[in-house]
């Protein structure tokens, strides 16, 4: 191998100055930021009151609570688990499928393609985006002074912080849709509705199928923690077994959880794949 | 769907389009109503176990349309009891009346974000260390990757609020609770995102570093992290962003931040004061996306946005 001759560093010198001279601040400006972050973390830390003594205590106590889960038992309570269970997911279907079917006509009305004008979009979406910077938790709370404690209340609370997700992503989806197709039903007579029917439809419902199998995944997860403030479902057994200690049945619980969630991520998977072909997982 | 009988009309409406023998059209629409009348039956299949999967969920998750229907307005007039002050104007006619703890509720929110940042870059770090050792193409070892996977998948499908529970017991009430749930979840979550991007980076550098006798971590560090980084930083910023949605409810079980003092608004019913931090909360969000969103963009380019 040659080196290369001398004049030629001159010249890409001359030639590339952002490469071989760049200035201060764009050399700085990783470690800078680098710094600010970890200043941040560092004050973080501080501020919420972390201590080497307080952690190292707390990870004694983590390490005895979970000798104490081994082995997972349900004692006599497996029914009561299993109905709580069944619960859990029913919260997750119902809540899932109730959000789905009100997002999908309020969706078309945060669609640039369907509705131009801006000022009429941004409120919708607006709407959307506050929806869904609450929590389901809170939603949950909020719908157990409507209709009271109980598992209803959590079907509620799924049902509305959901809506606010799918109308953002179903939007999103019309948006991304081909106007060729609307463009034809046009060019054939057809109406608005028709367009949106035949034009839009067919190729928005597989997407939003799609997405509405993976919510249903994860509202499975979400279905089970909104008992821990009355909400029905198995976050509220997980909830007082951990307040009374009992953490054999704790473990049963989590593994309970885990073992549902996992069944749903399957049967779903299977079902996206049937729906919207192998490629189009994301 | 198009109406079966496209093929006559389309036919007898046009005559510059050559119209076909009958026969042929005849065979044509034949084939058209057999292929829809086999998607419609399959459709309707499906609908129908839906249908039944309801049903069922409705009695299991207890559902009364009767309450639902006679406390329906209950809900819009909760939203009217939180919009009202103790002296029954609306909260908008007057702001400091409405806003009276805003100090308090400023730090609380101010704690929450902190939970979230130093969670969030807890995970990150965390993740980031397992990550390599998760996906396919880095491993270095197939038992190794099956342990780390299953771990990951331990520490994202357990919720972060049933963490926050069983860490309130171990480390004690306060944020340090949150912190650590939010952090070992966002290990799993972001140490998954992370592993794919791995899984699709190119190994052709990987080669080019191995041959000149580099070690493991060397190939990590010049051959794969400089094609991954920009998105590894992408999906912590949006792990961020849901962390501070996640965390506003860590007070909810004691483990800090605004939750706590909503929790106590809503269960006390100091209505103006729910509205007030919900209002905040929801303000705080809107800043946080908008913030990460433009800072992604900034960065990853308009890609990285969605």
């Amino acid at each position: 191998m040659s080196q290369l001759p001398k004049h030629d560093h001159v010249q890409l010198r001359a030639k590339y100055p952002d490469i071989f001279e760049r200035p201060a601040s764009a050399r700085l400006a990783t470690p800078v930021v680098a710094l600010a972050a970890f200043a941040v973390f560092i004050f973080g830390l501080v501020d919420l009151g972390f201590s080497p003594t307080r952690f190292v205590t707390g990870l004694r106590e983590l390490g005895w609570i979970t000798m104490m889960m081994i082995p997972p038992d349900p004692g006599s309570s497996l029914p009561l688990y299993l109905k709580s269970l069944g619960e859990t997911l029913s919260i997750a279907l119902l809540g899932t499928t109730i959000a789905a079917l009100l997002a999908l006509p309020v969706s078309l009305m945060a669609a640039r393609n369907i509705i131009p004008s801006s000022l009429l979009r941004f409120p919708v979406r607006r709407f959307f985006d506050s929806i869904r910077g609450v929590d389901t938790l809170i939603w949950a709370l909020v719908w157990i002074n409507v209709v009271g404690l109980g598992p209803f209340a959590g079907v509620l609370a799924i049902a509305v912080s959901d809506f606010g997700a799918f109308g953002k992503l179903f939007s999103e989806a019309i948006e991304a849709a081909d106007q060729k197709e609307v463009e034809g039903i046009r060019a054939s007579g057809g109406s608005a509705l028709h367009e949106i029917r035949f034009g839009l439809m067919p190729q928005v419902l597989p997407v939003i199928a799609g997405q509405v199998l993976y919510f249903i995944e994860s509202n499975t997860r979400s279905a089970s923690i909104i008992g821990i403030v009355g909400a029905g479902g198995i976050g509220l057994q997980l909830a007082e077994q951990i307040r009374v200690l009992e953490w054999q049945k704790v473990s049963f619980l989590v593994l309970m959880i885990l073992v549902a969630v996992a069944a749903i991520d399957f049967i779903s998977g299977k079902l996206r794949f049937a729906i919207i072909g192998r490629r189009a997982v994301a | 769907m198009f109406p079966a009988s496209l093929f006559t009309e389309q036919a007898s409406m046009t005559s510059a389009v050559a119209i076909l023998p009958s026969q042929q059209l005849a065979a044509l629409n034949e084939t058209y109503r057999k292929a829809v009348a086999r998607r419609r039956w399959r459709v309707l299949l499906g609908a129908a176990v839906f249908a039944a999967a309801l049903v069922i969920a409705a009695f299991g998750a207890e559902v009364n349309l009767k309450t639902f229907f006679t406390y329906l307005g209950n809900f819009a007039s909760y939203f009217d009891r939180i919009l009202k002050l103790d002296d029954g104007s609306r909260v908008w006619t007057n702001l400091p009346e409405w806003f009276w703890g805003w100090q308090k509720w400023l730090r609380m929110l101010g704690e929450t974000l902190l939970i979230s940042y130093v969670g969030t870059l807890i995970g990150t770090v965390l993740a980031f260390v397992l990550n390599f050792f998760a996906a396919e193409n880095t491993s270095p070892s197939n038992w190794l990757r099956f342990v780390v996977r299953r771990l990951m998948e331990f520490a994202r499908t357990v919720p972060g609020i049933v963490f926050a529970l069983i860490f309130v017991i171990a480390f004690g009430l306060g944020p340090m609770a949150g912190v650590l749930a939010v952090a070992i979840h966002s290990t799993g979550a972001l140490g998954k995102q992370f592993s794919e991007i791995v899984e699709n980076a190119e190994m052709k550098p990987v080669e080019g570093v191995r041959s000149t006798g580099a070690g493991w971590i060397s190939c990590m560090r010049f051959a794969v992290l400089p094609q991954v980084i920009a998105g590894y930083a992408s999906y912590a910023l949006l792990r961020f962003e849901i962390n501070v949605r996640e965390s506003s409810v860590m007070g909810f079980v004691g483990a800090g931040g605004i939750g706590q003092e909503l929790v106590v608004a809503i269960r006390k019913f100091y209505y103006s004061d729910v509205s007030a931090i919900l209002v905040m909360i929801v303000v705080t969000v809107f800043i946080i996306d908008i913030t990460t969103g433009w800072l992604r963009g900034r960065l990853f380019g308009k890609d990285a946005r969605t």
